[in-house]
């Protein structure tokens, strides 16, 4: 059987025999208490929808959008079906929920407790993570302009940046707490503190990323510093700049969330998940957990947009 | 020729100024004894609320100079000088004996141990995750964008629930903190390897083929060690966060022994200089498993005749 053939035929049908097998495990008949027959039905599933898989990654398309649909479609199919055990296999076997909840429970949680979950972002995200995102990308860009500036510094700042980016710059947390108080501003301290070193080094080689050639072109139109800085020198910088974005962006989360396991008012992302994981409500845990997932996916595709629209003009993005 | 005659005298005037100024060693001394010295200006203006209010309320008048003096010797500073920290080092590095639960190393071994824990299991997964992936067109296609996007979540907060979940089923102490390690740092190593794998170009691969070599003879040929410098580059990134992975997996049992309980029983009696001493016992391990990978590294390039760039 080709490829095509494979992927054509299995897909639909393993994806109808995943929505049987749902509705069925939800059965109270079945529910906790699955027999043979139906893990039988899951091991089916599971070879049919890893062949649906194969085939539809094997595809040979001419059409480049259909192609893009199947090369979105096989990272998305093959989750789908990773939540669909999940969910199969905690229903069907019964698994406590203070074990491990069912996606669905997750789900249904999620969307119960949305008061909470806002309030929570607003605390975490809105006030600790954008704020000390801000600062500390400005304070290391602006760090990083000077220190370009006086070569001197950027050869004592930069081993220094580089060796504090190796360490465990989280573990400052409880100080800050210590030094501005429960509330968010503590939280926007360490996130600061974590961001502004990959901020430094990528804005510094950034700046050194242009050519000879480049330079000595803007030489020969008699450029000043500041010129060729803001029309050559930054531009060329702005992949560098925007990967520090990137990857602080997922730094900034993780160094609120966690600051928020010190001490915290009774809201926000960090607090809820330690204080629920002490009172074993796992579904709740999750839910915070899904919020911070999607909440860190969003800041992070809204900075690879910007950065496609910035840098379009850059190798990776030309096609 | 003319020019090299013009530049050379100009090259060698500038290098006149000592050697020591030319490489990083100088610039990076004198950042650092910047940074000490407005250590020790933050430390006395941050402590000074706190000490005049101490004498106050002692009813005591010192004259400035003493309030100096006291800004650097309080038990519990807002902000603990350089030397309080060594002092604190010393007393509980050298001090105590290694048993002790009051020393320092036995705190950093806990820690220690589980990182290597944790980094030879996210190792192993990281490396076998990206051999399956180059050799199997399916996984490429569906695991790789997962393992992407599944950074830009905040994995760190999972880390409680790992630790309660293991901790209710039986499994405590090391294991939970290492599979959070791991979990942490599988990620760059697979990237890395993914990268370092597929780097042999064209003509390499054709010249194996050209010698009829199968699929496991270029693995291990050509593709192993083309990537073992990309592996490296890896394993740095992911043994620091396999130390962050593990002082972050201390803190939701609730400060019983590593360094992160160090951190958090620091923060909740209000120990400033045990908490800054423990961010240096951290900051120390951090940095000396990242030299030995760097050693491990060189030696494994020398073996392979790589010279130094």
């Amino acid at each position: 059987m080709s490829a095509a053939r494979r992927a054509m035929i299995l897909t639909p049908l393993a994806a109808l025999g995943c929505l049987y097998a749902l509705i069925l495990v939800h059965r109270p008949a079945v529910a906790g208490q699955a027999g043979p027959a139906f893990w039988i039905l899951v091991a089916v599933l599971w070879v049919a929808a890893g062949l649906a898989l194969g085939g539809l990654s094997h595809l040979r398309l001419r059409n480049p959008g259909a192609r893009r649909l199947v090369g979105l479609s096989v990272p998305v199919l093959f989750g789908a079906f990773l939540f669909f055990l999940w969910e199969v296999i905690v229903v069907g076997a019964g698994v406590p929920s203070v074990l491990m909840p069912a996606p669905s429970s997750i789900a249904s949680r999620f969307a119960a407790s949305l008061p909470v979950l806002r309030d929570d972002f607003v605390q975490t995200f809105m006030k600790s993570v954008l704020s000390g995102y801000m600062i500390g990308c400005l304070s290391g860009f602006a760090v990083a302009i000077i220190a370009d500036r006086i070569p001197f510094l950027r050869r004592g700042l930069l081993p220094l940046g580089n060796f504090v980016s190796a360490l465990p710059v989280i573990g400052i947390a409880p100080i800050m707490v210590m030094w501005f108080g429960f509330d968010w501003p503590s939280k926007a301290a360490v996130v600061v503190v974590m961001t502004f070193f990959p901020m430094l080094i990528n804005t510094v080689a950034g700046l050194a990323a242009a050519g000879r050639l480049e330079r000595d072109l803007m030489h020969s139109y008699a450029a000043g510093y500041w010129t060729s800085l803001i029309k050559l020198r930054l531009p060329v910088a702005l992949p560098f700049i925007f990967n520090a974005l990137k990857i602080n962006s997922t730094l900034a989360l993780i160094g609120a969330i966690v600051a928020e396991f010190f001490g915290t008012p009774i809201v926000g992302m960090g607090f809820r998940i330690s204080i629920e994981v002490a009172r074993m409500a796992l579904d709740m845990v999750w839910a915070e957990i899904a919020l911070a997932a999607i909440a860190g996916s969003a800041f992070y595709g809204i900075i690879a947009l910007v950065e496609r629209a910035a840098t379009f003009w850059h190798p990776s993005y030309r096609t | 020729m003319t020019t090299e005659a013009l530049t050379l005298p100009v090259r060698q005037a500038r290098q006149k100024p000592s050697r020591l100024w030319q490489g990083n060693t100088g610039p990076v001394l004198v950042v650092v004894l910047a940074v000490v010295v407005l250590w020790y200006v933050a430390a006395i203006a941050m402590n000074w609320q706190g000490v005049t209010d101490a004498f106050e309320r002692a009813g005591e008048q010192r004259s400035t100079g003493e309030i100096l003096l006291a800004t650097l010797e309080q038990e519990r500073p807002m902000l603990p000088a350089p030397h309080q920290i060594l002092i604190e080092l010393k007393k509980t590095v050298i001090d105590t004996p290694v048993t002790s639960r009051r020393n320092l190393l036995f705190h950093g071994w806990v820690t220690l141990s589980s990182t290597l824990l944790g980094f030879a299991l996210g190792s192993l997964l990281g490396v076998v995750l990206a051999v399956l992936i180059i050799h199997v067109k399916t996984l490429e296609r569906s695991l790789m964008p997962w393992i992407i996007s599944s950074q830009t979540i905040p994995i760190l907060a999972i880390a409680p629930i790992i630790i309660v979940v293991l901790g209710s089923i039986g499994i405590t102490g090391l294991f939970p903190k290492a599979i959070i390690s791991a979990y942490l740092c599988f990620f760059p190593i697979t990237i890395s390897m993914v990268k370092g794998l597929t780097s042999p170009d064209i003509m390499q691969r054709d010249l194996m083929r050209t010698y009829s070599a199968s699929r496991t003879q270029t693995f291990w040929k050509l593709r192993l060690p083309a990537s073992l410098p990309y592996l490296f580059a890896g394993l740095k990134v992911a043994i620091a966060i396999s130390l962050v992975g593990a002082i972050v997996g201390e803190l939701p049992t609730g400060a019983q022994a590593g360094l992160g309980a160090r951190l958090l029983a620091g923060s909740y009696y209000g120990q400033t200089i045990q908490i800054w001493a423990a961010l240096f016992g951290a900051a120390i391990l951090a940095s000396s498993l990242v030299a030995i990978v760097s050693l491990g590294e060189r030696i494994v390039n020398r073996r392979m005749g790589v010279r130094a760039a």
